[in-house]
């Protein structure tokens, strides 16, 4: 445990590091996603086309040259200096602009679950398409897709660690660290693998709490 | 009914009734190959209610789809109050709010509660306060018999609560029409009757309908006129009595003795 007490002041800012770059990756995915998943099955063609463009082009794409186009290509275009926040703010565009190709596929995997009737009945109101789709069918959508959207927001948890080899502090850097101090990095790994694995019993917990109130009676 | 007795002078509807309200001018619709309308024109007026008959395949479900355009069409024109049907946007929306829908399949909103359905169109479209909505909601509950189960899920109600909890969702809308689509098919014989009782109730208060149904009953009781399709096609229009007892066409005679022998 001397690992750990030892070095209080590397695990909190580095779980810090993760926590910051799952909220608001995931924040932005989130966002991003939905409205791209809405875009995918909208009557507007161009809607519908770039939304396809942009989930096959980025998801297509692996995560780390994801997060190289933003580390360093995105600056010197940009003219931004990396500092440390410009660092983490362009780690989580990267983490959140890859994971909302995913959220957007859940979502709209959700939207194909939600029988025509609902958004026909909807329209049939005088509802517009967006409020079709925020009022009646994606609040339907995401209560089917609970269980394969945790799984992305786990995927996006564990991601993080990649923002490691970006300079950005996270779990995923804490072993260089803790090496420097002269600690053993095997057990610095495995007490990163135990803190990833109580991180993503929580997110397990709050999965099965939103399942449990939003049953849908059918 | 006696549809030629002059209505009180109060009723809203009767002071108005014989212009025509819904005018389907030669529309046609085709599905790829499939010739789905064939020439349609029909005009009912206010406060008419037109049931709509025939053989499966015949297009009416498509007819009634089409007049608050769920389903586009390939030529001619739907008038609705005298307004072309938009294409779509803003304008189509807010045409749809003066037309109510009633579907076979109920199609009430599964997250939300009953009362809930009842108040999302006038609060979202309609801009009406929430309690506003409630209110007049929970009237139409009432009216339609199934004010107690106001706070349930659609889940949660039989075939027959959940068909009329619909209706009152399309009232609550105060639409200048109703079209139902066959809102029977999908019941179980003892629950048809509670949901025509209703529908002969608005058809008694002056409501302008367009009912496509299996239900030579609610035709007989409730139906100004008759529209009978085949093949996509209008083939007759009468008078209930007139189309039951001496139908005109030779396709509504084979029709009608099939349900007869049954």
């Amino acid at each position: 445990m001397g690992i750990i007490t030892d070095n209080l002041d590397l695990w909190s800012s580095t779980l810090l590091g993760t926590l910051v770059l799952f909220v608001a990756g995931g924040l932005l995915a989130l966002v991003l996603g939905t409205l791209v998943g809405a875009m995918r099955v909208s009557p507007i063609p161009v809607a519908r086309a770039v939304g396809t463009f942009y989930v096959n082009t980025i998801r297509n794409t692996p995560l780390t040259l994801v997060f190289f186009a933003f580390a360093f290509a995105l600056p010197p275009l940009l003219g931004l200096r990396l500092t440390g926040d410009v660092s983490l703010t362009l780690a989580i565009c990267a983490l959140g602009i890859y994971t909302a190709t995913y959220v957007a596929e859940t979502i709209r995997s959700g939207i194909n679950t939600v029988p025509v009737g609902q958004a026909e009945a909807a329209r049939a109101l005088g509802l517009t398409f967006g409020q079709v789709m925020t009022l009646v069918v994606l609040p339907q959508a995401f209560r089917s897709v609970i269980p394969p959207m945790m799984s992305v927001f786990i995927a996006l948890l564990k991601n993080t660690t990649v923002a490691a080899g970006f300079s950005v502090v996270n779990l995923g850097s804490i072993r260089s660290y803790l090496s420097e101090r002269g600690e053993n990095q095997f057990v610095a790994i495995l007490w990163v693998m135990v803190v990833f694995v109580v991180l993503v019993l929580l997110l397990s917990w709050a999965q099965r709490a939103l399942e449990n109130r939003w049953k849908v009676a059918r | 009914m006696q549809r030629s007795e002059p209505a009180p002078e109060t009723s809203n509807f009767s002071v108005r009734r014989g212009e025509p309200l819904v005018v389907v001018d030669h529309v046609e619709k085709h599905y790829g190959q499939f010739h789905a309308l064939k020439d349609v024109s029909l005009s009912v007026d206010r406060g008419e209610v037109v049931v709509v008959i025939g053989p499966s395949g015949s297009g009416k479900s498509t007819l009634c789809r089409t007049i608050n355009r769920l389903e586009t069409f390939t030529s001619g024109s739907i008038r609705i109050d005298g307004d072309e049907l938009p294409k779509e946007g803003k304008a189509l929306a807010a045409l749809r709010a003066d037309v109510g829908m009633v579907f076979q399949s109920f199609n009430l909103f599964a997250h939300l509660t009953v009362l809930d359905n009842v108040t999302l169109g006038p609060i979202k479209v309609k801009r009406q306060s929430k309690a506003d909505a409630e209110r007049a909601a929970r009237v139409l509950l009432e009216r339609v018999g199934v004010a107690q189960q106001a706070e349930k899920l659609p889940g949660q109600l039989s075939g027959g609560q959940q068909q009329r909890v619909a209706i009152a969702r399309a009232l609550a809308m105060n639409p200048k029409v109703m079209l139902f689509d066959e809102p029977t098919s999908a019941l179980d014989p003892e629950m048809i009757n509670e949901v025509l009782d209703v529908m002969v109730g608005l058809a008694q208060d002056g409501m302008t309908m367009i009912v496509v149904t299996h239900e030579m009953g609610f035709a007989r009781k409730a139906a100004d006129r008759v529209v009978f399709m085949a093949d996509g096609q209008i083939v007759e229009e009468a008078a209930p009595e007139e189309f039951f007892t001496a139908p005109k066409s030779a396709r509504a005679k084979d029709f009608l003795s099939k349900l007869i022998t049954h």
